[in-house]
């Protein structure tokens, strides 16, 4: 079945919807309106809205009323309008959602899956294009996950709603128009990475919004590049990205995010230390740039680019 | 429920409560209503041509925003949200100023200290805490100013909105909290963000709360003049929801068919502003017929501006922004900066 990723998206939404009673949606606009990305269109529809509820416009109420919700046995699926709207619920999501299954030794379990359509590359007034998944990512007892096709959109979004752990699930808004096969197995698992292209010469990481970059860049190089879908940012699948690296001995690692202390820096660091002995070159980043997030008519010079990807590229071989 | 809704022009044109306005401040209402209104059409439709990526309409909200603006004294500071380009206009700044945001050429492009308006806030209610904070300075310093912040009837759900009502109160602030109520947060009715009036949820705080029709442009005006006054008089914060409607979508992004009925806005479009100024200017002034011609004129003229600055505003270039994301810039930024000049 050929599908957008928002499709996708939907469908996952819906199919989970239908095989769990408890699965409940909430959010800003998610009802009648679909979402602003239309991902729940429909689903108010054919489900009600005891199970698609629009709230008021409280992020720190919608994620803080899920967990009393998950209390109560319901698996939620929470809608954070825009990237940039998350951190009023950051406290919840850091101080209640990840760490109730640590404080209760077990006893209690957060089912919630908070949904975020993130990152750039749309045109978009402020806060609109914001990449926070570092944040999410160093804070234990979270999952944070994101697809980067059609095929994962659908199946890790039921594999995260299935979860009984807490997901921070980023969709990569300037590719919900995208198409791709979905098939009729979820193949590997939520917290697996994969490799999105083999290639002998360079290791390319990334996830989400820039496997797309990535994979063109591929297409463009000279050089034959691997290209890996991190999927899983937390917590982090690096086998296959460990053995890509010991075959090339080369590495670009590639995130919209701000350079310093972005999942580049982890992953840097773990295949120094882990591929110490295979590495040809000092491992490239190529990320937005350390400052807020621009203005929009100048995006395309912050986020990482082919151009970019493939002079990262030509520099892990000058060693 | 509760609170009376203050009127002061019906929407037939009809004056139903006496007033001090002369008739020059009268035809200034109607100047700027009209000019306001031409900056919102003419904004929309650059965003129609691709000039700007966004615009937030603010067709019906006009009197809320003009008649609050107008009430301001040069000194008094504004903390708004991203829909008050008519209170902006009030201010002293080019309209020309506020399309940079919503064409991607800047995050806000004035000084705030400048106009005694602040960058518009996105992020909903923060606003409302920078003006309570504001509030205080001036309260430490003894200055008889007000403060004043805009937000929507959705803005009054956030944690950050009822934190500022609770500080407010605490500190007994010289804050004006103006709330259009346009009736929908994008898809979200008012039912869903409150089962009270919003002006009534004051009380609950300590202090006082005041409906206003948002569509009387001397109602408007009246009510906010008092709070101010009160405000600088240390007599404290004032909740002032102004009832109006937001006729257009919430932005040019959004379909307000996939969740309003379409009569709903027919009803309100009786209610129009603009229109009941002019139904009264025109019984009463004589001259109003040549100096409304004389409006229309500015209005086309400062149509024509909006749209030449528009196309003309400059990209900035990335490496220069990074000028200004701290006092001094770090050595690791400058490293960035050469990194995207090598680029360019
Ligand atoms: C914290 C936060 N959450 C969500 C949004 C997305 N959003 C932008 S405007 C809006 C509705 C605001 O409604 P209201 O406060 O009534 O103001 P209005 O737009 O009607 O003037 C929403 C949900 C946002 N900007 N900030």
């Amino acid at each position: 079945m050929e599908l957008s990723i928002g499709k996708a998206l939907n469908a996952g939404l819906r199919a989970a919807m239908d095989d769990d009673a408890k699965v409940v949606l909430m959010g800003e606009d998610i009802g009648r309106l679909g979402g602003v990305f239309r991902v729940t269109d429909g689903l108010q529809k054919d489900f009600g809205d005891q199970r698609v509820m629009d709230t008021p416009l409280a992020e720190s109420a919608i994620v803080g009323a899920a967990v009393g919700m998950a209390y109560r046995g319901f698996r939620p699926v929470v809608e954070i309008q825009f990237d940039g709207f998350v951190y009023p619920a950051y406290d919840q999501i850091v101080n209640q959602v990840a760490r109730l299954r640590f404080r209760s030794e077990g006893a209690v379990k957060v089912p919630l899956v908070i949904r975020i359509p993130y990152g750039g590359g749309i045109g978009a007034v402020e806060h609109h294009s914001e990449s926070p998944e570092a944040q999410f990512v160093m804070t234990p007892g979270l999952t944070v996950v994101t697809p980067s096709n059609a095929h994962d959109a659908f199946w890790m979004m039921r594999q995260a709603i299935a979860s009984d752990d807490p997901v921070i699930f980023l969709e990569p808004k300037q590719r919900y128009w995208d198409t791709g096969e979905v098939g009729d197995e979820a193949g590997i698992g939520l917290h697996q990475s994969r490799v999105a292209r083999e290639g002998s010469d360079v290791t390319v990481v990334g996830y989400g919004p820039v496997v797309k970059t990535c994979l063109a860049a591929a297409d463009e190089a000279e050089a034959s590049l691997e290209v890996i879908d991190l999927r899983s940012l937390s917590p982090l699948d690096l086998g296959p990205v460990m053995d890509s690296v010991k075959r090339t001995g080369r590495v670009v690692v590639v995130h919209e995010a701000a350079r310093t202390l972005g999942l580049g820096a982890e992953l840097a660091t773990r295949i120094t230390q882990e591929c110490f002995y295979s590495l040809e070159a000092p491992v490239q980043r190529v990320t937005g740039y350390d400052m807020p997030y621009p203005p929009c008519r100048v995006e395309h010079d912050h986020l990482p680019s082919v151009e970019r990807i493939l002079d990262a590229v030509d520099v892990t071989g000058e060693f | 429920m509760g609170l009376p809704i203050s009127q002061t022009l019906a929407p037939d044109g009809e004056l139903v409560a006496a007033h001090d306005f002369t008739p020059e401040d009268l035809r200034g209402f109607h100047r700027d209503l009209v000019l306001a209104r031409r900056i919102d059409s003419e904004a929309f439709a650059l965003q129609r041509h691709g000039e700007l990526g966004l615009w937030a309409p603010m067709l019906g909200q006009e009197a809320a925003q003009i008649g609050s603006g107008r009430a301001l004294a040069p000194n008094d500071f504004v903390f708004p949200s991203y829909r008050e380009h008519a209170v902006a206009w009030c201010r002293g700044l080019d309209p020309a100023l506020l399309l940079g945001l919503f064409r991607g050429t800047s995050l806000g492009g004035w000084d705030p200290a400048q106009y005694g308006y602040a960058l518009p806030a996105i992020i909903i209610g923060a606003q409302t805490l920078h003006a309570v904070g504001y509030g205080i300075g001036l309260t430490l310093e003894g200055k008889e100013d007000a403060v004043v912040t805009y937000f929507g009837d959705g803005a009054t759900s956030q944690g950050d909105t009822n934190e500022a009502f609770a500080w407010a109160a605490s500190y007994h602030a010289p804050v004006v909290f103006f709330c259009q109520n346009n009736h929908y947060a994008i898809s979200i009715p008012l039912e869903r963000q409150t089962r009270v009036p919003i002006a009534q949820r004051a009380a609950g705080f300590g202090f006082e709360g005041v409906r206003v029709d948002g569509n009387d442009v001397l109602a408007v005006h009246q009510v906010t003049s008092e709070a101010l006054a009160k405000a600088r008089s240390g007599g404290g914060p004032t909740l002032i929801e102004a009832v109006t409607y937001r006729m257009g979508a919430h932005t040019t992004s959004d379909d307000p068919s996939r969740y309003r009925d379409p009569h709903e806005a027919d009803a309100w479009a009786e209610r129009d502003p603009l229109l009941r100024l002019r139904t009264l200017l025109e019984r009463t002034d004589p001259g109003f017929a040549e100096f409304d011609a004389r409006v229309q004129a500015e209005a086309d003229e400062l149509g024509a501006h909006l749209r030449d600055v528009c196309r003309n505003l400059p990209d900035p270039d990335l490496a220069e922004l990074f000028e200004h994301v701290y006092a001094d810039l770090p050595p690791e930024l400058v490293a960035q900066r050469e990194e995207v000049r090598s680029w360019s």
